[in-house]
């Protein structure tokens, strides 16, 4: 399968999680990475320069109406949804909290499945509540790929256990495998 | 084609057509907002109204007027606070209002107001820096039922902590108790800081521009709409500004849909605050 981008959903315990996986991408990452993480903060976000210091690719916000790239990780924005358009650009919307949460996974798993179908890699990591589970059953309905945590391995078990429980995941790794799977999936080992 | 897909496209289909009935029976014109978003706030209206099929709901968009009202506020998305990112009223305060004192009268419009919390903090604002009562806030909304809300000046009590934090972050002067009276669970916005303000339907994926304003804050609307509609709102901002005037659009919206070059500064990349050029005016330095 040639894959068209990575998308990640993670909570509490998230940014050490990203920090790990993301040591083991080089120069070179031929799609874009996208990153869904609750942050609970009302002021300016320093999630995508924290993520930069500890990664050789860009790490940078998402922005409306652009669109991703390879050699990018993209973070969603603290309090808006982030939405993959049908032209597959970003869009961003401050609607209701989904799962309890904006930016919520779902949101942003169920939109990227419909666009990207079977050229889909979703990853979901720690995290202290359920969101994520109905990205992953849209993300298995149009094809792509489901990995989790191994929920043992995870900061917080909630969120891969809950995602597990849908039945829409393909692999199972614990943290510090995770990056080679993803290197393995779209051919780059 | 699998059947996810095939269910996907007729979706897309009945989206359009319930599009073009909103359109050619009531002149609401939908059709260039984004529309993963949109698709999203389709199927929520689908589940309210209790039908299978979004489909089901255009013979009753057509035979029933009162409908329009519950279709026009169930895609219309009214999140909102008062003081929402205090940086952003804080920069305005410093650093907007100054140069706003000089004039004689002061004209400002909200443009997708929602239920009236921004509003309401832009006069609270304005009166603290002794500027409300020279100023004229026109704030309109599409959606009728939100202008209504904006109108009462009544919001729930339960806000008032977020926003008491919100208020104090955007560097109020005074206790936030003072701009509201509480009766029962509700806080009501005095007569003093309504009155000047008024309030109007508007569409801007249709509607006109809006003369001579000093500052247009329009955030956190934009981000619904496509690019077209998009450059179309900036050129009513733009023509619907004196010289040397001043935009704020939200925090993740910017100008980069328009398609009109050096028209604007740009004053804080943060809080998104624009300034209209033009020959005889000197553009405010950046800030932060
Ligand atoms: C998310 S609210 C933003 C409220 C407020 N400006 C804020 O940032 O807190 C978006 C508002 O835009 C309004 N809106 C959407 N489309 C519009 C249009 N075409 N013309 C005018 N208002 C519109 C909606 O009705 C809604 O009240």
């Amino acid at each position: 399968m040639d894959y068209q981008a990575v998308l990640i959903g993670c909570s509490a315990g998230g940014v050490n999680a990203l920090q790990i996986i993301f040591q083991s991408f080089l120069e070179d990452f031929p799609i874009p990475i996208i990153v869904v993480s609750h942050q609970n903060i009302h002021g300016k976000s320093f999630l995508a320069d924290v993520l930069n210091y500890s990664s050789t690719l860009d790490v940078c916000e998402c922005e409306e109406k652009t669109v991703p790239m390879a050699n990018h990780i993209y973070t969603a924005p603290a309090n808006y949804h982030l939405l993959i358009e049908n032209n597959g650009s970003f869009s961003l919307n401050i609607d209701p909290k989904v799962s309890f949460c904006r930016p919520s996974i779902d949101v942003t798993f169920e939109t990227a499945a419909e666009y990207y179908g079977q050229a889909l890699l979703a990853v979901i990591l720690t995290g202290a509540n359920s969101d994520g589970s109905n990205g992953v059953r849209a993300v298995k309905a149009f094809g792509g790929t489901v990995i989790a945590q191994e929920p043992l391995t995870a900061e917080v078990a909630t969120m891969p256990e809950s995602a597990i429980q849908t039945g829409c995941v393909d692999y199972i790794y614990p943290l510090n495998d995770i990056a080679g799977k993803i290197l393995e999936l779209i051919n780059k080992v | 084609m699998s059947e996810i897909e095939n269910n996907i496209s007729l979706e897309n289909i009945e989206i359009e057509l319930f599009l073009q009935t909103l359109k050619l029976c009531y002149g609401y014109d939908y059709n260039n907002y984004n529309f993963a978003s949109f698709k999203r706030r389709m199927r929520a209206l689908k589940n309210k109204v209790g039908v299978s099929s979004i489909s089901e709901m255009i013979p009753i968009l057509i035979h029933d007027k009162q409908f329009l009202e519950t279709v026009i506020d169930g895609l219309s998305v009214t999140m909102t606070d008062m003081f929402r990112d205090p940086d952003v009223f804080l920069n305005l305060r410093n650093n907007i209002f100054p140069v706003l004192k000089s004039y004689p009268r002061i004209k400002l419009w909200v443009a997708g107001c929602a239920t009236g919390e921004e509003v309401y903090s832009l006069a609270i604002l304005l009166h603290e820096e002794k500027l409300l009562s020279r100023s004229m806030i026109y704030a309109t909304d599409v959606n009728k039922k939100n202008l209504e809300i904006a109108e009462s000046g009544i919001f729930s009590l339960d806000k008032v902590p977020d926003y008491t934090r919100n208020y104090q972050a955007a560097g109020g002067k005074a206790s936030f108790s003072d701009y509201y009276h509480a009766r029962y669970s509700n806080a009501i916005i005095p007569e003093y800081l309504r009155e000047r303000v008024v309030f109007n339907h508007h569409n801007l994926a249709v509607d006109t521009c809006f003369g001579e304003m000093h500052l247009v804050m329009c955030r956190n609307v934009l981000i619904y709409f496509n690019t077209e509609l998009q450059n179309k709102a900036l050129n009513l901002f733009y023509d619907s500004l004196v010289r040397g005037g001043f935009l704020c659009l939200g925090t993740k919206e910017s100008l980069r849909a328009f398609t009109q070059t050096d028209k604007f500064s740009t004053l804080s990349n943060y809080s998104r605050i624009y300034q209209k050029l033009s020959p005889d005016v000197i553009p405010l330095k950046e800030f932060d």
